[in-house]
């Protein structure tokens, strides 16, 4: 266990010493500002509610950036060492090499809670002070964003420790990294509205098609956030409509769950049995 | 034989066979280190001097046969037991580089159990101290070499395994690493050095192994391997002015390497070679100068190499 600490606290000190955390939460904090600054523009100070505007704008930058940024701290955790020749030197001491999987997981995904809290806190604070008007609900909404948004990191960090496990270069890793972030992110809504356009409502009924968003972490993720609160799905427009009533929060968040143990287990399985 | 010797050996390796998807890496090695010793490891590159160290790190297991490092399997359930009394130097050695050498230190001694206190010593040792609170950033190939043998040395491991200890040091620091590896042996640790630095070996080391090809050659103190492979002594006469030709001449016996105005290289069977410098004196000839080379571990090596692979 103290393996695992130490490891985690190296991960997290060297994310503060080499500026990845501050540019990381910089530039989560100046994208959320710009959403939210601007964002109050055009629904103006009539009716709408700026905080829920903002929830809807987070989820949706989140969707993109968050997955991008988890996969590129965790494709190099494992094979990136291995080259470098550290991992060689870490095993070599009184350690379970679980310790070692989890120890950098951990600290991967303080750095990149550290980046979401902050970076996103700083757009609610902006909102504190400008004195906006709301309920408590639509607070609770922000901070589920928040929340959720970590987990999303944490299931892509999960996704990036698996590739990192199986590749045996670091360029393959890259590419195959780069790959699923498209794949999750860009592809797989198109492919599914073509697969749905295609097959014109015969084949894919209303049970196969919730099971192929949950397939996704991001359709999880957009579905727990823009069609949980009822507040927010009011400003979502269509993408609220799919599978509104189909699926409770608790099982959105079960789900991405899943895709946070699932990758991980697989990969600190794959690890103990890895010859370095 | 010491005493030591009967000892239950702390690093031991029992007809060990690796293969990797069919391409086998280490043929039949059976070898042990006892307490006290200092052994080293020598072989061309991909010989198998590092699956070796991998092995008994239990950071790989063997296809075959048994390795045991202080009494346990180092890649069985007792592992972390067996590496808490281990140190490692790997052959290519890096540290993150935004932190400092203290940092990487206290990193490395939380990890193998221990305070913080004996880092400094250690850190003075390798003569970091100086650099202690610097980012490794900074440091030269040297210098993380030797950041590289401090953390090796947290804990005071009964076994040490260094894969080329000394590239990157000046001879000053060469000769006190060696100095510090001679005061561990004093205390009871067993060393295992796998190196390329074969002249610097030879005087220093209890015993040298050679691998090729993933074969175990040869496995003996320096003058076993010398008496077994039986090869010449080298002598070179520096005689009085353009004489050197007829002291050839009457060189009987031994085989002539090389006549050059003043000087001739011969070979002779180690064994004989006081029969020889007997007769030398009898040439009649005027020698200015007599140098003996006994056949050194490059050469011994460079035997071994070329020698037949058991199949």
């Amino acid at each position: 266990m103290n393996a695992l600490l130490a490891i985690a606290g190296q991960e997290i000190r060297d994310g503060f010493r080499n500026k990845w955390i501050v540019a990381m939460t910089l530039l989560m904090a100046g994208f959320a500002l710009t959403l939210t600054l601007l964002g109050s523009a055009p629904t103006g100070t009539v009716g709408a509610n700026s905080l829920l505007v903002t929830v809807v704008s987070l989820s949706s930058l989140t969707i993109f950036l968050v997955p991008l940024i988890a996969l590129m701290l965790s494709y190099d955790a494992v094979i990136g060492e291995v080259e470098r020749g550290t991992l060689l030197l870490l095993l070599s001491y009184p350690l379970a090499r679980w310790h070692a999987i989890g120890g950098k997981f951990l600290g991967h995904l303080s750095v990149l809670t550290f980046a979401t809290v902050v970076g996103y806190g700083s757009a609610g604070a902006v909102l504190l002070i400008q004195g906006t008007e709301t309920e408590t609900g639509n607070w609770f909404a922000f901070g589920a964003v928040i929340g959720s948004s970590v987990l999303l990191g944490a299931a892509f960090l999960a996704i990036g420790y698996l590739i990192s496990t199986v590749v045996k270069e670091r360029a393959t890793a890259a590419g195959i990294a780069v790959s699923v972030w498209l794949l999750f992110v860009l592809i797989y809504d198109m492919a599914l509205l073509g697969l749905l356009v295609a097959d014109g409502g015969n084949g894919i009924g209303p049970t196969l098609f919730n099971a192929l968003l949950l397939a996704n972490p991001t359709d999880a993720y957009r579905l727990f956030n823009l069609a949980g609160f009822e507040g927010v799905a009011t400003f979502t427009g269509t993408i609220g409509l799919t599978a509104n009533a189909e699926f409770s929060p608790l099982v959105l968040l079960g789900v991405q769950f899943g895709w946070i143990v699932v990758p991980l287990g697989l990969a600190t399985w794959l690890f103990q049995r890895k010859e370095i | 034989m010491t005493d030591r010797a009967t000892e239950q050996p702390n690093l031991e390796l029992i007809k060990a066979v690796k293969r990797y998807d069919g391409l086998q890496v280490l043929h039949d090695i059976s070898f042990s280190v006892s307490p006290g010793q200092v052994v080293a490891l020598v072989g061309h590159n991909g010989a198998g001097k590092t699956t070796i160290m991998k092995l008994l790190l239990g950071l790989i297991r063997p296809t075959e046969g048994t390795v045991r490092v202080l009494g346990h399997d180092p890649a069985g359930s007792n592992a972390a037991e067996a590496r808490l009394g281990m140190g490692f130097l790997p052959e290519t050695v890096s540290f993150p580089v935004n932190m400092t050498g203290r940092e990487i230190m206290n990193f490395y001694a939380r990890l193998k159990r221990q305070g913080r206190k004996a880092n400094d010593d250690l850190l003075e040792m390798v003569g970091l101290a100086d650099a202690a609170n610097r980012r490794v950033k900074t440091y030269s190939k040297g210098m993380r070499q030797r950041l590289g043998l401090a953390q090796a040395l947290i804990g005071s491991p009964r076994v040490l395994l260094l894969d080329e200890p000394t590239t990157g040091l000046d001879p000053t620091l060469r000769r006190s690493f060696y100095d510090t590896i001679m005061s561990l042996k004093d205390d009871g640790v067993t060393v295992l050095l796998a190196s390329h630095a074969l002249s610097e070996l030879e005087t220093r080391v209890d015993r040298v192994a050679i691998m090729s090809n993933g074969h175990l050659m040869a496995d003996g103190s320096m003058a076993e391997l010398r008496q077994r492979a039986s090869l010449p002594a080298r002598i070179r006469l520096t005689t009085g002015d353009g004489s050197a030709a007829m002291a050839a001449e009457r060189l009987q016996g031994a085989v002539i390497r090389h006549v050059n105005g003043r000087t001739v290289e011969f070979d002779c069977p180690s064994e004989d070679k006081m029969e020889l410098v007997r007769r030398v004196t009898d040439l009649g000839v005027t020698i200015e100068d007599i140098e003996i080379e006994l056949p050194n571990l490059d050469r011994i090596y460079e035997l071994y190499q070329q020698a037949e692979l058991p199949s």
